[in-house]
């Protein structure tokens, strides 16, 4: 069994003292008592991706409103740990733009836990802390889908017994404004595992926000989800991610993927190796072949993250093995220290550091050095986008492969000195 | 409807004098460009010019009013969406190969060449011009056969006429000259030739130098490049007061009293709601405290309740009695919170404004909610920018 030692971050102001119910939570005992803000969402017919939408974005976006009302809400009503917006942030000198912040206060001086690293896929466990455990304050809006035309809010709803309660509650140690959890489900106690229903929820909120600077992410087990309850993450941040801007090499699918106007790529010139999906006649057609990308990636164990970028337009999977390069022993001592665990936001290029010198010397080559030790191998990522591709059901063709190997390796060498490498065509005149 | 197309009508005239429509018609039949105000909510296109209109196949009514991304379809790169919208937001020139669709659509490529226009008395981003030249289909260095004619519709249709059109979409991509462009569906990236480069660059001076001329006219001369901040004008950088604007709420921003120049605490933005609000011009308020709202009947207790909550860098609401303009009152449920830029340093404090009267919007939300999402979105607005390399707010540390 390999398992790493870390601290584990508190999302909630319940997860240190989880005893028994004697308030508003999100257990059994509770929530289908409870009247929750509910915010329903468009679902009667299906809905066009960002690429593929012609209808231009309302000028005041709903869930944004609600969602940075809410949670400036619960920040007056200090709920927080500390003021995410007094955590200095910059964007690291380079031509990858990546984004550091100093963050003190999200770490606690505990004592390190020990997290199993070697499985993917693990059973719900009660006993330990979960989401049905938070107070109903740290909850923002229940998120539904509706029967109306238009998206909803209503102030006060029941919770029907005959739709499972989806939750966004505030993370309590904030990495940037507006940082929440999207819980699908949560009476029903679902481990941390992707399932097509619970990812096109996710899509589905990436699309209500309607923000290019709202996005959300998902770590499996074993690639640094620290609670074993299913949940997204989200916030805003109006920058672009590294990962956002770098090139991408489209990869050949099939017939049936190709109709539902789903296109795949991969990552080139980013050190974590990975594939981008996007486009799609709706959300449904991409939600569903990402979903099945990443339950094939839990069937074979293999740890990954996900990034829902430009709306719900366009994914990021990253198959990854630090964790266990970590519990390997096989990570460096100097990476070790600086104590960042490369989770969805450090490998899109937002790293979090904890300590003040580490964040005035942050440097691209820093950052490209820690999530280099993220990426598989250039061997083993094509095994593993094998499986995909198997599960996907998409042939790739040899002479393709071959072709672009030699150009594949030479883009993940770490960055030299001077201007970012962009694809032909894309002259960026600063 | 009527007055926000003269709202779009007068974002041209009211910067380069009535005579602009016709000094733009003037130009180069040839010339496909479009004008954009990101000062108005959604950043619509002001303008189109006729070559641009024959190109997509628009008329002007259905183009004018819209966002730039009507253009875009299924095959258009998002990568290259982002790069123009972070270009945008950077306010910077910059220069793509991009795949726009027709109203028909069928997708075509263009060579698109983005530049701002600023404001030479404040240095404000006025309008964006997008020039675009398209690419014709040509055979690459590489030696790669591109797609043939006619192939380019596949896979690439608008919804609108997605469905007349479903057969097509779903013809299989064998029909393709070499295996290299199998599943590429036709949509091979087209490099713009120096010919095309040069067209961009000269329509581009061509577009700005009338603009330059005809802004004189009207008496505020626009430039194309940044001019230098002046002291003292705003310590509001463009980019933020143009990601400020999309805010609708009723709100201002005022400096801290940690700048010994601004001990009085002065406004240094107002939201158009705030105006219309309290009925006052944006040239009367900015500059001056926000006690100027008060009046005979305001409480005296409000006000202190406010300066404490600034003084000790904390959030408040309070209900306090202002008066407009035009001398009328009404209770403001004011919210005044700090704002911190990216070196987490209070750089502001923003006051929002609710009228105790505001009712629940049309999609059921509250004025209160409401009033926090404004503080969030100005925190976030903020927060970013001014972390950007290169902003003008950048701190010197």
């Amino acid at each position: 069994m390999l398992t790493i030692k870390r601290v584990p971050t508190v999302l909630s102001n319940y997860q240190e003292d989880a005893a028994g119910c004697g308030r508003n939570c999100l257990g059994d005992c509770c929530l289908p008592l409870s009247k929750l803000p509910l915010y329903a969402f468009r679902n009667n017919k299906p809905l066009a991706t960002a690429a593929a939408s012609q209808v231009d974005l309302p000028a005041d976006f709903l869930l944004n409103t609600l969602l940075l009302g809410q949670w400036e809400d619960r920040m007056s009503q200090g709920l927080f740990r500390y003021d995410v917006t007094a955590c200095e942030t910059k964007v690291i000198p380079g031509g990858h733009g990546f984004i550091a912040q100093l963050n003190e206060g999200r770490h606690l001086k505990k004592r390190p836990t020990e997290f199993r690293v070697d499985r993917v896929l693990q059973p719900f466990d009660p006993s330990k802390f979960n989401f049905t455990k938070v107070g109903q304050e740290e909850v923002l809006f229940r998120f539904e889908a509706g029967e109306d035309d238009s998206s909803r809010f209503f102030e006060s709803a029941s919770v029907d017994e005959s739709v499972p309660p989806n939750v966004v509650a505030i993370n309590v140690s904030p990495i940037e404004y507006g940082h929440v959890l999207l819980i699908p489900r949560v009476l029903e106690s679902l481990p941390q595992r992707i399932d097509p229903e619970s990812f096109l929820l996710a899509l589905h909120m990436a699309h209500e926000a309607g923000s290019p600077y709202f996005r959300l992410g998902y770590n499996s087990l074993g690639a640094f989800a620290t609670i074993n309850h299913l949940h997204f993450q989200a916030y805003y941040l109006a920058m672009p991610f590294s990962v956002e801007k770098a090139p991408t090499k489209r990869i050949h699918i099939n017939e049936e993927l190709a109709k539902n106007g789903v296109k795949i790529s991969k990552l080139l010139n980013y050190p974590v190796r990975g594939l981008v999906y996007e486009g799609g006649n709706n959300l449904k057609d991409l939600s569903d072949v990402v979903a099945q990308s990443c339950i094939c990636l839990q069937e074979n164990n293999i740890p990954f993250n996900v990034l829902i970028s430009d709306c719900g337009g366009r994914i990021f999977l990253f198959p990854q093995s630090y964790a266990e390069k970590q519990a390997l022993g096989e990570v460096s001592q100097e990476l070790l220290d600086t104590q960042v665990n490369p989770a969805v936001w450090e490998i899109s290029g937002h790293m979090v550091l904890k300590r003040r010198n580490d964040y005035d010397d942050a440097s691209e080559e820093y950052a490209w050095r820690l999530l280099a030790e993220v990426s598989l191998s250039r061997e083993r990522f094509e095994e593993v986008e094998s499986y995909i591709f198997e599960a996907i059901g998409v042939l790739k063709p040899e002479k393709y492969e071959t072709e672009t190997k030699v150009k594949e390796e030479a883009s993940f060498q770490p960055p030299v000195a001077g201007p970012p490498t962009y694809p032909e065509g894309c002259l960026v005149i600063q | 409807m009527g007055s926000s197309e003269e709202r779009l009508l007068e974002s041209l005239t009211s910067r380069y004098s009535e005579w602009i429509m016709e000094a733009l018609g003037d130009l180069s039949h040839d010339l496909n460009f479009l004008i954009t105000d990101p000062c108005i909510a959604g950043h619509p296109i002001v303008f189109a010019s006729r070559g641009f209109l024959t190109m997509s196949g628009f008329s002007r009514e259905e183009v004018v009013g819209r966002n730039g991304r009507i253009f875009q379809g299924p095959e258009t790169d998002r990568r290259s969406v982002m790069e123009i919208r972070e270009a945008i937001r950077e306010e910077r020139t910059m220069q793509i190969s991009l795949l726009n669709y027709r109203k028909d659509g069928t997708p075509h490529w263009i060579l698109f060449r983005l530049y701002p226009v600023f404001g030479r008395d404040d240095g404000r981003v006025v309008h964006f011009v997008a020039v675009q030249v398209p690419i014709p289909r040509r055979r690459s260095s590489s030696g790669r056969q591109v797609a043939r004619g006619g192939s380019l519709t596949f896979g690439a249709c608008r919804n609108e006429v997605r469905s007349d059109l479903e057969f097509r979409c779903c013809l299989p991509f064998d029909s393709y000259d070499g295996s290299d462009n199998r599943g590429l569906k036709g949509e091979e990236m087209r490099e713009a030739g120096d010919s095309e480069k040069q067209k961009a660059i000269d329509g581009a001076a061509e577009i700005l130098s009338k603009l330059m001329q005809y802004s004189k006219l009207a008496g505020r001369v626009v430039c194309g490049k940044r001019p230098s901040p002046q002291p003292g004008v705003s310590h509001i950088s463009s980019s933020l007061g143009t990601s400020l604007g999309r805010i609708k709420q009723s709100f201002v921003f005022f400096s801290c009293r940690t700048d010994p120049h601004l001990f009085d605490m002065p406004i240094v933005y107002a939201s158009d709601a705030f105006l219309s609000l309290t009925g006052y011009a944006r040239d009367e308020v900015l500059g001056r405290n926000c006690r100027f709202l008060g009046g005979p009947r305001t409480d005296v207790d409000a006000l202190k309740q406010i300066n404490e909550s600034i003084l000790a860098e904390k959030a408040c609401t309070v209900r306090i009695l202002n008066y407009r303009k035009d001398g009328t009152s009404f209770w403001n449920l004011l919210h005044i919170s700090p704002v911190r830029n990216s070196t987490g340093k209070i750089a502001f404090y923003v006051g929002v404004q609710v009228d105790e009267g505001a009712k629940n919007d049309v999609h059921g939300l509250s004025p209160a909610v409401r009033q926090l999402g404004a503080v969030g979105a100005v925190k976030v607005a903020v927060r970013s920018l001014s972390s950007c390399a290169g902003s003008s707010s950048r701190s010197s540390s």
